[in-house]
């Protein structure tokens, strides 16, 4: 492979976010962070659903689909078990991926496909002009709403969680240098990495800024929280890590974690898949068998 | 005898989809076309279910109204089927069901049961009576205590009434033919495709058991007409899925839905054959199912899904989707009774218009159908090719009466097709993005999965540009809009006038048809006189047929209420269809129909909408 520069990158395309944007961090720490594992563009996907952040792939100079509204995963799932061999990292807002692809989010988790989904969660759906998002509290009220939010707030980490997502974060859209490593770590996980980031949105969210956000987050890291699971834990001791996890994942207010909150290692939907496909991992749907089919073979069950 | 209607009926899950496999084998064995007809309700086990198995002396798709033979395997299937036993036909049945009254038959429709009395004039009228009604019309009742002959057998090996009871679809078969004087070799080989070590043993005991019997001399016998090496017999699911394999199928996906789910669970079943390597993904959903089939054919995999009527809806905008990034992308769509949830497992046409048109906007798409098995597994392997040669959605149009059809084949009719025309970049060196939106000389761009060294592109829903990235551009959406619908007309240019469509037979009167009508059609021509069949495969892009048409008196049959094919013909054609032939009641058009309607036509006597109405 060519040596590449950080800037190589970048795609010539311009950003149109809105000045101040969480999104800018995103893209810049993810830019960085394939930049820093050397992944290959052309072997490297970025998917997206639709809204502000579905617009990243095209900012990024690496093979990019921009899907349909909510159904990011199906697509990039289906991808990367197409070729395994490929760097998947789906995108969405929170509107996209816990809204209209709630069903998607939760049925991935039961696959464990080996990728990473990055959800951009600024409560609101911004490309629409600020309606009310399925992680903005009950009551609640931004600028752009013309009342109080009447549904309650959907937990992202504890969900992921439920759903059986094997590696679960929590990043901050302003802090790219920590994002990026979060990026790093969720796209060398081996299963599916949920990564949750913080994201203000200076146009419609005037609740949960940066200002707000500053002063009340800290890092799990630092406080010495480990989210390692090993395999072959005692059920008194995965029951401990659980309900620490939970502990972390529902603390929201004065003061707000980010970071790693859970690192398990369970099969891959790819290694699983070899159980009724032995031959997937050299002749993978991309790449196609090396024998020809055998009709002949398949039709003797129906000899009259 | 030139042909023959065999039919079982009893309870779902009762072993009467084996005894009709094993009487199709059986007689398949001896040199008999078969094919063989299922009815069952969207149930899992009791409510009942019957199967017709039809021989004849060359190859048949096409059902007769009235049977010869019918086995009863409890009450509920003398009350519903006594009436389509032809005269002089025969009734095989477990005596002990007689004294049941019609009220006593939980699982039957009142309306039956109404019709029933009403004809009988009584208020709730015994199995007895009714079977002496019939009798009294020309039918031969057959009492034959199943459950008695089994537990006598099964005492006799020494073999427990439970378990002698578990091969009562042996014994409804071998006593049926016994009955007809047809030997019981071809039904001990049919035992051996059918059953494995001890079941086989016992069921093979049992069958010559039943030969032992003393049987009544029936009017009319089955002879045996000779070895028929190299047939096969399948379903037109399996045949489906078989096509796809042979098509170089790499991923399918699916969500659970009658009657598609066949043909995702034969792939799965199969996947560990040489070069049958598909990774059949079961989704949350249909439109789970059709986006990640489309991430799959955008890595580069030919993918697919399969689904009914219902899946199909959910899958609408995903279809657009791949449209508009111009993935290659195949949707097997088995079409059963709508609207809604409608008749789960009950046969139609209904969603022609919708495959052709449904989903937002403007993409292009072809569609094409089936008529038969061997059509089914033809056309998996053209639909495929289409796909990757044009970069879009097809749309494979099969339904339930073919996905559950099952038929005898000669086996080398099923040929691997070497189709081919995709058009795909070759890697590159060096590192930039490519222009997989450019337009090529033919209208195509070369197709670049990702993954493909030396570069990278942007696919959106959005409308975008030759790079991929969104535009609004006036420009630059006619250029891609243009790009992308042109495909249509180079599908039509290029694709074989045979794969189209077929014009069986001219005529004054010139019958239209498409997808599993073209079976009962054809035979229904050998009873017509001035009658022509023209059968449609393509249905999007419209082929060119209004030449065809010219100064004949058109005809549609189809099974969908108001005649979407003839609102096509018209639409394309700018000819008038004179006679629209329809059957929405989720039961397959039966050869006498379909005889008595044209011939109405032929004789001028037809209106203009002819609904058909018969089935159980």
């Amino acid at each position: 492979m060519l040596e590449l520069k950080l800037a190589d990158y970048k795609a010539e395309k311009q950003p149109d976010w809105c000045p101040g944007c969480g999104d800018y961090g995103i893209l810049s720490a993810l830019q960085m962070a394939l930049f820093e594992l050397k992944r290959d563009p052309s072997q490297t996907a970025v998917f997206s659903g639709i809204g502000c952040s579905a617009k990243t792939p095209h900012y990024l100079n690496v093979y990019g689909v921009h899907t349909l509204h909510g159904r990011v995963l199906p697509v990039a799932q289906g991808a990367k078990l197409a070729n395994p061999h490929l760097t998947v990292v789906a995108v969405g807002g929170d509107g996209d991926g816990l809204g209209i692809g709630a069903g998607h989010f939760v049925a991935a988790g039961r696959r464990n496909v080996d990728m990473l989904y990055i959800l951009y969660d600024n409560e609101v759906y911004g490309l629409t002009k600020g309606q009310a998002g399925p992680t903005l509290g009950l009551g609640e009220k931004t600028k752009s709403l013309p009342k109080p939010n009447p549904q309650s707030r959907l937990n992202p980490l504890l969900l992921a969680f439920a759903a059986g997502y094997t590696w679960i974060a929590r990043g901050y859209a302003y802090d790219v240098k920590g994002l990026k490593e979060l990026i790093k770590e969720g796209i060398e996980h081996r299963g599916l990495a949920f990564l949750h980031v913080l994201q203000p949105c200076p146009t419609y969210n005037d609740l949960h800024t940066k200002e707000w956000f500053a002063p009340r987050l800290y890092k799990l890291q630092e406080e010495g929280y480990d989210p390692h699971v090993p395999a072959g834990l005692s059920p008194e001791e995965l029951d401990r890590k659980m309900m620490l996890f939970q502990e972390k994942a529902l603390e929201w207010g004065e003061r707000i974690p980010v970071g790693v909150f859970w690192k398990a290692e369970l099969p891959t939907f790819e290694a699983r898949l070899k159980a009724y496909l032995p031959r997937y991992p050299e002749a993978y749907p991309a790449r196609g068998p090396e024998a020809p089919l055998d009709l002949e073979g398949l039709l003797q069950e129906f000899a009259l | 005898m030139e042909e023959f209607t065999w039919r079982v009926g009893g309870p779902q899950g009762g072993g009467i989809e084996t005894a009709a496999t094993l009487f199709a084998r059986a007689v398949g064995k001896g040199g008999w076309w078969v094919a063989t007809k299922r009815e069952y309700h969207s149930n899992i086990m009791g409510r009942h279910s019957y199967l017709d198995v039809r021989l004849a002396r060359k190859p048949v798709q096409a059902f007769r109204e009235r049977v010869d033979f019918l086995v009863a395997l409890d009450g509920e299937t003398l009350a519903r089927h006594l009436g389509e036993v032809r005269e002089g036909g025969v009734v095989l049945y477990d005596p002990k069901v007689l004294e049941l009254t019609l009220h006593k038959l939980p699982m039957l429709d009142h309306r039956v049961a109404e019709d029933l009395a009403k004809r009988l004039g009584q208020a709730d009228p015994s199995l007895k009576e009714v079977l002496q009604a019939y009798a009294e019309a020309g039918v031969q009742p057959l009492p034959y205590p199943f459950e008695a002959v089994a537990d006598r057998i099964g005492e006799a090996l020494g073999v427990p009434s439970l378990k002698a009871r578990r091969t009562l679809n042996t014994i409804a078969v071998a006593a049926s033919l016994h009955l007809l004087s047809y030997p019981l070799e071809p039904l001990l080989q049919a035992l051996a495709l059918q059953f494995r070590g001890e079941v086989l043993e016992l069921n093979r005991k049992v069958a010559e058991a039943v030969y032992r019997e003393e049987a009544p001399r029936l009017p009319f016998r089955l002879e045996v007409l000779g070895p028929a090496p190299g047939r096969i017999y399948l379903t037109g699911a399996q045949a489906a899925a078989l096509g796809k394999l042979a098509g170089g199928l790499r991923f399918q996906t699916y969500y659970p839905i009658s009657p598609a789910t066949d043909e995702s669970v034969f792939l799965e079943a199969h996947t560990h054959l040489p070069g049958a390597d598909v990774a059949v993904v079961q989704t949350e959903d249909e439109i789970a199912a059709v986006n990640m089939a489309v991430g799959a054919a955008l890595a580069g995999a030919k993918a697919a899904t399969a689904t009914s009527g219902p899946g199909f809806s959910l899958m609408a905008e995903g279809l657009g989707f791949a449209g508009m990034i111009e993935a290659p992308l195949v949707v097997t769509l088995y079409q059963r009774g709508g609207p809604s949830t409608g008749l789960p497992t009950r046969t139609e046409q209904g969603d022609l218009m919708f495959a052709i048109r449904g989903g937002h906007g403007e993409y292009p798409r072809l569609v094409l159908a089936s008529g038969d098995i061997l059509d089914a597994f033809l056309d998996a392997q053209k639909a495929l090719a289409w796909a990757w040669r044009y970069q879009t959605v097809v749309v494979h149009l099969l339904d339930k009466f073919l996905a559950s059809l099952a038929q005898s084949l000669p086996k080398e009719a099923l040929k691997v097709l070497s189709l081919d025309g995709e058009k795909r970049l070759s890697p590159r060196e060096g590192f930039g993005p490519y222009q997989r939106y450019a337009p090529g000389e033919d209208g195509l761009s070369p197709f670049i999965p990702i993954g493909t060294p030396g570069g990278f592109y942007w696919m959106t829903s959005d409308e975008h540009d030759p790079l991929g990235h969104i535009t609004e551009d006036v420009e630059l959406r006619e250029l891609q809009m243009e790009k992308r619908m042109e495909k249509l007309e180079l599908a039509r240019k290029e694709i074989p006038l045979e794969d189209q469509y077929t014009l069986f037979r001219d005529g004054e009167v010139l019958v239209l048809g498409w997808g599993t009508v073209k079976g009962t059609l054809l035979e229904a021509l050998d009873h017509l006189e001035g009658v022509g069949y023209l059968h449609l495969r393509l249905l999007w892009p419209f082929p060119r047929i209004a030449p065809l048409l010219e100064g004949k008196t058109l005809v549609t049959v189809e099974h969908n209420y108001s005649g979407q094919l003839a609102d096509l013909v018209q639409q394309e054609t700018l000819k008038r269809v004179h006679h629209r032939v329809v059957k929405y009641n989720g039961r397959p058009i039966t050869l006498e129909e379909a005889v008595e309607a044209l011939k109405a036509v032929r004789e001028g006597r037809a209106p203009e909408r002819l609904v058909l109405r018969k089935g159980v």
